[in-house]
């Protein structure tokens, strides 16, 4: 007897995988503390305590982007549980938009950091162990150009997210859903 | 009219080839062509490694490749042109805890000795002045019949003082600073 293998592994539970709820909290967390560091550490005086958060946000953002690698075929592996039968045309729209976005930034933000900190003239080395090669060489005009896109590139990130969060919260407490349970880890009864 | 170019350039190779030796034979190089030459260093900064240079300095020469015992250099570093890698660390390295440029805004090497490694191959040794804290250092180099000085060596930014307070620590930016020189040196 031949078994057929589906490229995806259909899901016909109502949850997430734990890999998938895994990796959704893990990037939440890092979103959220690398934007604030980002925001906290542009207007510190230049100091160790400077250099050293700098690097950590380097390599906190090029792990975001290894995470959202192993995401992005997670996802193209397994499908994700349908949205709520109930959802209606519009609301389903914006969900499929709101989510490919926030892939796109993840994607988009650590590039933007990269390419950034390459056109200052300085190279990413991860732990500083591991160097990143530059794709730019210096270029000072070029730095500041990528600065500001990988400012407003976050602040249109969190913009999502906090819709991304109000829509969840909307599902729970309005639609009274199973959207945001579905996404947190298993309670043990 | 083909003799008369073959002989054209038989003279040439002949006019390039005198020129060549007295050049080689012209004893003594006593200045640097700035445009040509330059000083950089590369540093550390949390395992990054960043270029930086100065961009005004003067070079007193009298080498001579074939009278060592006599040969001198001494260079002098305007410590206000340092290219540092960013802006940011341009003003620091300005400040009391860096360079402290107000009250030592030059850096000096005058050397003591050279001696001979090889084909074209030397080392020099002298006293470094940065800050005012002389330390001994020692550089090797090449020297080509063109003129061509190159050579790296590393300082200890320590040494000197060069970061001191909460910069002292070397875990953010290293002790060790590679120094790259590259002179195009000229004979009189």
């Amino acid at each position: 007897m031949q078994t057929m293998k589906p490229l995806q592994k259909l899901n016909f539970s109502n949850r997430y995988t734990s890999v998938a709820i895994g990796l959704h909290w893990l990037m939440a967390l890092l979103i959220i503390s690398l934007f604030a560091v980002g925001l906290y550490m542009h207007e510190l005086p230049l100091s160790p305590w400077k250099l050293q958060i700098y690097s950590w946000h380097k390599w906190a953002g090029v792990t975001a982007f290894l995470l959202v690698m192993i995401r992005l075929v997670w996802r193209f592996t397994h499908s994700p549980p349908p949205l709520p039968i109930n959802m209606s045309k519009s609301a389903e729209v914006a969900a499929h938009i709101g989510h490919g976005l926030l892939y796109l930034l993840m994607i988009a933000i650590p590039l933007t950091g990269w390419l950034m900190s390459s056109a200052k003239g300085f190279q990413t080395v991860y732990f500083g162990i591991i160097p990143i090669p530059d794709l730019l060489t210096k270029n000072k005009e070029l730095g500041n150009v990528l600065r500001e896109v990988h400012e407003t590139l976050n602040f249109v990130m969190i913009a999502i997210v906090v819709g991304h969060a109000g829509a969840a919260f909307k599902h729970h407490f309005f639609d009274k859903d199973d959207v945001l349970t579905r996404m947190l880890p298993k309670r043990k009864h | 009219m083909k003799e008369n170019m073959m002989k054209k350039q038989i003279m040439a190779i002949l006019i390039s080839g005198l020129a060549m030796t007295s050049f080689a034979n012209a004893a003594e190089y006593n200045s640097i062509q700035a445009d040509k030459s330059s000083l950089a260093f590369v540093y550390k900064q949390m395992g990054v490694p960043i270029d930086g240079n100065f961009k005004k300095f003067a070079v007193q020469l009298n080498f001579d490749p074939t009278k060592l015992a006599a040969a001198k250099a001494v260079l002098d570093i305007d410590l206000t042109s340092i290219d540092a890698g960013s802006d940011d660390a341009n003003d620091e390295v300005a400040g009391k805890e860096w360079f402290n440029t107000k009250a030592f805004p030059h850096a000096k090497f005058e050397s003591s000795s050279f001696k001979s490694l090889g084909v074209n191959r030397y080392e020099v040794t002298g006293k470094m002045t940065i800050k005012g804290r002389t330390q001994t250092v020692s550089a090797p180099f090449t020297f080509n019949p063109q003129g061509l000085v190159d050579g790296v060596f590393v300082l200890k930014r320590a040494d000197y003082a060069i970061g001191e307070g909460s910069w002292s620590d070397f875990g953010t930016v290293a002790n060790e600073i590679q120094i790259k020189f590259h002179f195009l040196a000229k004979a009189k």
